[in-house]
C-alpha cells in the first residue's frame, strides 16, 4: 500500500481551533498521530490569582461560550466547598435545572448542528436545509428550549448573571415556570424523535474498552454532585481528584493531556454518562436507550450522538420534576468569607469539569486549578484515532479524513475550554 | 435578485459565546440563511470559502504572532468588518492577564512554555481598521440583528452609545449604587443589554466595555466613598475592558492620586 499523510489543518464542525495530522506508513503502521490543538491559551489560572471569590464564577463563565453554565455551577460549588456553605435544596434544584438547560442546548447544538451533517452526508446544517427542512427546524426548537430556560433562571443564555455563591440573585416566577413546563411536555415527542433519528443513521462499528468515567450518585442521574466513578473501579470524592488524576503536556498541543494515576487515557462525556449512570435515568429515557437497539454500557464512541438523545429524553422528564417541586421561595445568602480549599467536579455537557480553588481570609484567590472535559479527553481521542484509522484503509483518502473527523466530532470537543 | 451579502465568521481568542449568540437566533435563523451568503463559518461548515467577503463578523482577541498575521488576511478580503463582542474589542475577560508579565503567566499553567507563542492579548483593531463594534460579553442578540438589518439595507447600524442607567431608568430599576451602596459599574458601561444585571438584584459589572465619554474616575470615587477597597475598585476596571483608553486611569491604579 501508499504512505497515507492525513492533514487537518482546521478542524471544523467543533468549537474552536484544532487540526488533525496523521501519517501511515507503507506497511500499514501509525507512524505520526496528533490531536494537535493550537487555539491560543488564555491562562484563566494566572489571572484568576488575586480575584475575588465571589466573582470567580462570572469569570470562569467566559471559559466558554456553549458550556458557561457548568463553569459558573462548578466554580461557584468549589468556592462553596472552600467556605463550607450548604446550598438550600431549592438552590441545589435550580442549580441542576439551568444545568440540565444547557444540557439540552449544547447537546442538541452538537447532535444536530455539528454531527448530523457527517451522518446524513451533508457538509453542514445549512446546506440540509434544503432536503431536510422539519430535522432543522426540530434542531433549532429543542435548542431555543433549551435556551429559554437557561434564559428563565439565569437572566441570559450565553453567561448568565443570577447564578452567586450561596443561591440566586433572585428567583423565577411561577407562571414563566409553568409556561416553560407547557413547552418541555410539547418536547418530549421531539426528544424521541431525536433517539429515533439517531439509532437509524449509520455509525462506524468501532469500539475500543477504556477508562469510562462521570460522577455519580445512587439518587439521581448525576450531573452537579456525585462521585468521580469509572467502569474500571475509580470511585473518590471529588476533594481527592488530584491525587488520582494526573495532566501533562505535550509539544503539539496547547491543551494538557490527562490520565488516571498508573494508568491510561479515559473518556468522559455523554456516553459514560449513560454507561454508568443507566440505572438512575428517567424510565421513560431508559426505555427509549432499550427500544434503539443499542446496548448499554457501550464503548463504541459513535454511540456518544444516541447518548446524547437518550439524555435529551431525561433532560426533559428531570426538568419537569424538578419544576413541579421547587417552591420558588425567596431565600437569604448568608455566609463568612474564610480561608480555604475547594474543589468541585460537575458534568459539563461534554462530561467532567474540575475546578478548584484556594482562597485566603479575605476572599482572594492564591491559586486555582482548572480541567475542562475536553482537556480530560485530548488524550483518549488521539488513542481511539490510532486504532480506528487502521480500520479504514481500504477507503479513499477523503473518507479516511472524514471519518476521523467524525470520531473526534462524536466526542464534541469544546477546544477553548481545553486550552482556558 | 439582489446578490446575497457573503458573510465569513472568524474566531480569535475567545470563548465562541459571541457565534452562539448568532446562533441563538433561532427564531429567524432560516430567514437569515434566505438573506445572507454564510460563506465561512469553521464552527458550524465544512466547506469554506476563503475568496472574500462583504461583512466579517471576527470574535476573540488577538494572542499570538500568527493571529496578527490571520486577522491581517481577513482584513485585505473583507469590505466591512466587524468587532464582534468584547473579546475582538479589546481583550475582554482574558485581557486580565495582561497586567501579569506573560512569562509568570505561561509558567503557572505549562511545565514546558518554549512551545507556546502567547502575548498579551488584544483587541483586532490594534492591528487591522474596524468598521463596526458589536459590544458585549456576549452582545445582544437585537443588537446582531440591528448590525446586520443595517448592512442589508446599506446604512449605519443604530448602536447605543449611552450608559446602562438610561436602560435601567427605562425599567424603573432603584438605582443600586444610592439606594444598597452596590459597587455598579452601570453609569460608565455601554448600554445595549437592557439592564439585566440591576434588574436581576446584581450590579452592573461591565460587560458591556466603557460607554462613549464616561466619566470613570467619578465612579471610582463614589465606590470609594461606599466603601470599597482600592484593590476592590482597581479589579472591577480590569475585567471587561481594562485595555481601553477610557477605563485605562483606574485598571493603572493612578485615580486616587
Amino acid at each position: 500500500m501508499e504512505e497515507i499523510t492525513i492533514d487537518v489543518n482546521y478542524l471544523a464542525r467543533v468549537e474552536g481551533r484544532g487540526a488533525l495530522n496523521i501519517s501511515i506508513s507503507k506497511d500499514g503502521k501509525v507512524e505520526d498521530l496528533q490531536f494537535r490543538i493550537y487555539e491560543p491559551p488564555r491562562f484563566f489560572e494566572s489571572f484568576l490569582i488575586g480575584r475575588k471569590y465571589d466573582e470567580v464564577m462570572e469569570l470562569t463563565s467566559r471559559i466558554c461560550g456553549i458550556c458557561p453554565v457548568a463553569h459558573q455551577i462548578t466554580a461557584i460549588r468549589a468556592i462553596e466547598n472552600a467556605l463550607g456553605i450548604e446550598p438550600s435544596q431549592q438552590t441545589r434544584d435550580l442549580r441542576k435545572l439551568m444545568a440540565i438547560s444547557a444540557h439540552i442546548q449544547s447537546n442538541v447544538f452538537s447532535m444536530y448542528f455539528l454531527s448530523l451533517p457527517d451522518l446524513m452526508g451533508y457538509e453542514s446544517i445549512i446546506t440540509m436545509t434544503k432536503d431536510n427542512l422539519d430535522i432543522v427546524k426540530r434542531g433549532l426548537k429543542l435548542k431555543k428550549l433549551g435556551n429559554d430556560i437557561t434564559d428563565l433562571i439565569g437572566g441570559r443564555a450565553v453567561h448568565p448573571v443570577t447564578a452567586v455563591v450561596g443561591g440566586f440573585t433572585v428567583i423565577p416566577s411561577r407562571n414563566k415556570m409553568k409556561a416553560i413546563r407547557k413547552r418541555l411536555v410539547e418536547a418530549k415527542q421531539d426528544a424521541y424523535d431525536t433517539v429515533d433519528l439517531f439509532s437509524e443513521v449509520e455509525i462506524p462499528d468501532f469500539e475500543r474498552k477504556c477508562e469510562h468515567i462521570a460522577i455519580s450518585d445512587p439518587k439521581e442521574y448525576s450531573i452537579n454532585h456525585g462521585r468521580f466513578r469509572s467502569t474500571e473501579g475509580l470511585d473518590i470524592d471529588e476533594m481527592e481528584y488530584r491525587d488520582y488524576i494526573r495532566e501533562e503536556q505535550v509539544p503539539y498541543s496547547t491543551a494538557l493531556h490527562s490520565h488516571v494515576k498508573n494508568r491510561s487515557s479515559f473518556m468522559v462525556g455523554p456516553l459514560p454518562r449513560v454507561n454508568i449512570n443507566f440505572d438512575q435515568l428517567s424510565s421513560d429515557a431508559k426505555d427509549a436507550a432499550r427500544r434503539s437497539g443499542v446496548k448499554f454500557p457501550n464503548f463504541n464512541p459513535f454511540v456518544s450522538h444516541l447518548a446524547r438523545a437518550v439524555e435529551l429524553v431525561h433532560d426533559i422528564d428531570e426538568s419537569i420534576e424538578i419544576i413541579d417541586r421547587v417552591p420558588l421561595k425567596e431565600e437569604r445568602r448568608n455566609f463568612i468569607c474564610k480561608a480555604g480549599f475547594g474543589a468541585a467536579i460537575t458534568e459539563a455537557p461534554r462530561g467532567s469539569l474540575y475546578h478548584s480553588y484556594e482562597i485566603d481570609n479575605n476572599g482572594i484567590v492564591k491559586k486555582a486549578d482548572l480541567v475542562p472535559p475536553t482537556a480530560h479527553n485530548a488524550n483518549n481521542i488521539e488513542k481511539d484515532l490510532q486504532e480506528f484509522v487502521l480500520t479504514l484503509l481500504d477507503l479513499s483518502m477523503d473518507e479516511i479524513t472524514l471519518k476521523c473527523e467524525m470520531l473526534i466530532r462524536a466526542y464534541d470537543p469544546c477546544i477553548s475550554c481545553s486550552t482556558h | 435578485m439582489v446578490k446575497k451579502p457573503k458573510i465569513a465568521i472568524f474566531k480569535f481568542t475567545g470563548c465562541a459565546g459571541c457565534q452562539l449568540e448568532l446562533l441563538h437566533l433561532e427564531d429567524i435563523f432560516l430567514d437569515l440563511l434566505e438573506l445572507f451568503d454564510i460563506n465561512y463559518w469553521v464552527m458550524v461548515k465544512r466547506d469554506n470559502d476563503e475568496k472574500e467577503w462583504d461583512i466579517s463578523l471576527v470574535e476573540g482577541g488577538i494572542s499570538t504572532p500568527k493571529e496578527i498575521e490571520e486577522i491581517k488576511q481577513i482584513r485585505k478580503k473583507t469590505k466591512f468588518l466587524v468587532a464582534f463582542g468584547d473579546c475582538a474589542i479589546g481583550g475582554c475577560i482574558p485581557s486580565i492577564r495582561n497586567w501579569i508579565p506573560q512569562m509568570e503567566a505561561e509558567n503557572q499553567v505549562y511545565p514546558d512554555t518554549s512551545t507556546i507563542h502567547s502575548m498579551k492579548v488584544l483587541g483586532i483593531g490594534e492591528y487591522v481598521k474596524v468598521d463596526a463594534i458589536l459590544k458585549g460579553c456576549p452582545p445582544h442578540r437585537e443588537t446582531i440583528v440591528e448590525l446586520l438589518k443595517s448592512a442589508l439595507l446599506k446604512i449605519r447600524p443604530r448602536l447605543k452609545q449611552h450608559p446602562v442607567c438610561v436602560e435601567c431608568k427605562f425599567r424603573d430599576n432603584a438605582c443600586l449604587i444610592t439606594s444598597k451602596k452596590m459597587a455598579c459599574m452601570g453609569p460608565v458601561t455601554s448600554a445595549g443589554c437592557g439592564a439585566i444585571c440591576p434588574s436581576l438584584g446584581r450590579e452592573c459589572e461591565g460587560c458591556f466595555g466603557p460607554m462613549s465619554n464616561p466619566n470613570a474616575s467619578a465612579l471610582a470615587s463614589i465606590f470609594k466613598d461606599i466603601g470599597f477597597s482600592e484593590d476592590d475598585i482597581k479589579r472591577k476596571f480590569r475585567k471587561y475592558a481594562g485595555m481601553s483608553s477610557e477605563f485605562q486611569k483606574e485598571a493603572l491604579h493612578e485615580w486616587k492620586k
